[in-house]
């Protein structure tokens, strides 16, 4: 057995958290919280024709917590993120936001969650204060153009208000993407490389922001990044992926601990050449 | 219910936007009925002035010309709204929100009566004004005339609409392509009669069918058919009812297939 299948069981998997006894195996890894978590994943499974882009996911997020779902390319993280998003339907297993089955009842919790990714854009010929405004009341916000001003002061978005949304740099763009996914206050926020095309000041600048979003709503994030710095600045909690698996999960600290490395970078890499 | 009416009034606000930021995609809702109408118009002169056996049958052409492109032009409202969804990648980011399917239906109507109105009406008073041909003689019954096309437009937008969620762009040109399928069984240009036995029960299945043997019915002998309209509204009723099933079904389908996330990449 290599070094990495002692963190792999091979078919209906729980990888073992260092919190968790051989007995816990087959069940969600609990992080030690008694409240129901605000994202539960079960036995998750997604096949595309004979590949399976996820086998066997187990993990809960508990309310109030951001967790990283980190891997590799082709590692089954934005199959995972859409599932429990409810735009693709598992294979086999669940995924429950905020006690709703994401594939049968997610018209009952939509309100209540919003997200950012790098494969989905705002419309580009409507300014971005005619997107706030738009996705402002598909959410229902209450006092809409006071929470638009709330986001053009967090987010620094003065400038660009009147400007078409497709011609504003990258950069800028994320920072709308990101006011866009807090515009109704969700209680879960599910974000796909939120800082992936921002320099290294405003990514730090947009993750200050999310801290204060968190810190402020108590609200449950899942996060997907190839930055190990973020990760470790953001996240309370890790999940690595690698083909469609778990690989390892804990506390970034534990992890770099328990592989021998000196941060998450290396645990990163690490894994993604053992697995 | 209130909830429901804001988020129509939020989809039917974006595309207004949309709309609104150019004045090229305005003009070209109004470009190419008007450039057909002139070349259709023109041969409605030519055939009124010969004299010859068409002359009384000319104006059957102009109505005809008008009321098929109510249809086509409604449903292409339908879809060519969708697709921006798609083009700007934007159809997740509409999943992810509180939109439900009927909602996101009924913007795409509204929008598509919209587009309608400011496509047809400068092309009907152009009409009136070049040729003469003043297609409000065929009185209240042309009101029953363009719901009918456009309730049948709409049932077949529905059906692009979920073709293109569930295969991808690769589908994006049934929205050209798939009302010419109809040009020929639904007797826009000649009676039923004119097609071999064996096509009459597939024409009499569709309703643009009933429209175009209406207006003849008009035009011709100046009578309206209320019974052959009656019948069309029934079974717009349950083609539209068919159009939104096969939307959601095809929707749901895209849900197992995975892709909803990456649409339009």
């Amino acid at each position: 057995m290599s070094s990495i299948e002692r963190f792999l069981p091979r078919r209906h998997l729980t990888p073992v958290s260092p919190n968790t006894t051989p007995a816990q195996d087959n069940a969600p890894v609990s992080l030690g919280i008694d409240e129901a978590p605000a994202i539960a994943v079960e036995d998750l499974c997604k096949k595309y024709h004979t590949h399976w882009a996820v086998d066997d996911v187990n993990f809960n997020v508990p309310k109030g917590w951001t967790v990283g779902l980190l891997g590799g390319n082709g590692a089954g993280k934005t199959t995972t993120i859409a599932m429990i998003m409810g735009l693709v339907v598992p294979s086999f297993g669940r995924a429950m936001v905020l006690g709703h089955d994401m594939a049968t009842e997610r018209h009952k919790v939509l309100s209540r969650m919003n997200f950012e990714s790098p494969y989905v854009a705002l419309p580009g010929r409507l300014t971005v204060r005619q997107n706030l405004t738009v996705f402002g009341r598909l959410y229902g916000v209450a006092n809409l153009k006071a929470r638009i001003e709330e986001l053009i002061e967090d987010f620094e978005l003065g400038d660009v208000l009147d400007r078409v949304t497709g011609r504003l740099s990258a950069g800028q763009k994320t920072r709308v993407a990101v006011a866009k996914a807090l515009i109704n206050d969700p209680d879960v926020l599910l974000l796909d490389e939120p800082t992936a095309s921002l320099d290294p000041d405003r990514a730090e600048w947009v993750r200050s922001r999310l801290r204060a979003y968190q810190k402020r709503r108590g609200a449950t994030i899942l996060l997907s990044s190839h930055n190990m710095t973020e990760v470790e600045q953001l996240c309370d909690f890790v999940v690595i992926m690698s083909h469609g698996r778990i690989v390892a999960m804990g506390r970034p600290g534990e992890l770099a601990e328990r592989f021998k490395c000196r941060d998450l970078d290396e645990v990163f890499i690490y894994l993604a050449r053992v697995a | 219910m209130t909830q429901s009416l804001n988020r129509i009034a939020a989809m039917t606000a974006r595309y207004y936007y949309i709309l609104r930021s150019s004045w090229l995609r305005l003009l070209e809702i109004v470009y190419w009925p008007a450039m057909q109408m002139m070349v259709w118009g023109f041969l409605y002169t030519y055939l009124y002035q010969s004299k010859s056996a068409m002359a009384s049958t000319a104006g059957l052409l102009l109505g005809a010309v008008l009321l098929w492109d109510v249809l086509f032009r409604g449903q292409l409202g339908f879809t060519f709204t969708f697709l921006e969804e798609i083009w700007s990648r934007n159809l997740a980011n509409l999943m992810m929100s509180p939109l439900q399917p009927a909602e996101l239906a009924a913007s795409l109507m509204l929008m598509s009566l919209i587009r309608l109105v400011i496509g047809t009406l400068p092309v009907t008073l152009l009409t009136l004004l070049l040729f003469g041909f003043n297609v409000f003689a065929m009185g209240p019954g042309l009101i029953l005339f363009f719901l009918n096309l456009v309730l049948t437009s709409w049932a077949i937008g529905l059906v692009v609409a979920g073709l293109v969620i569930r295969q991808g762009l690769g589908a994006e040109s049934l929205a050209y392509s798939i009302m010419i399928v109809l040009l020929p069984l639904c007797c826009v240009y000649y009676p039923v009669e004119a097609l071999p036995v064996w096509l009459h029960p597939v024409a009499w299945s569709l309703t643009p069918t009933y429209v175009f043997e209406g207006m003849r019915a008009v035009l011709l002998d100046g009578t309206f058919r209320t019974d052959l309209m009656m019948e069309c509204l029934a079974l717009n009723a349950v083609y539209l009812g068919m159009g939104f099933a096969t939307f959601v079904a095809l929707l749901q389908s895209a849900r197992h297939k995975g892709g909803l996330l990456t649409m339009g990449e």
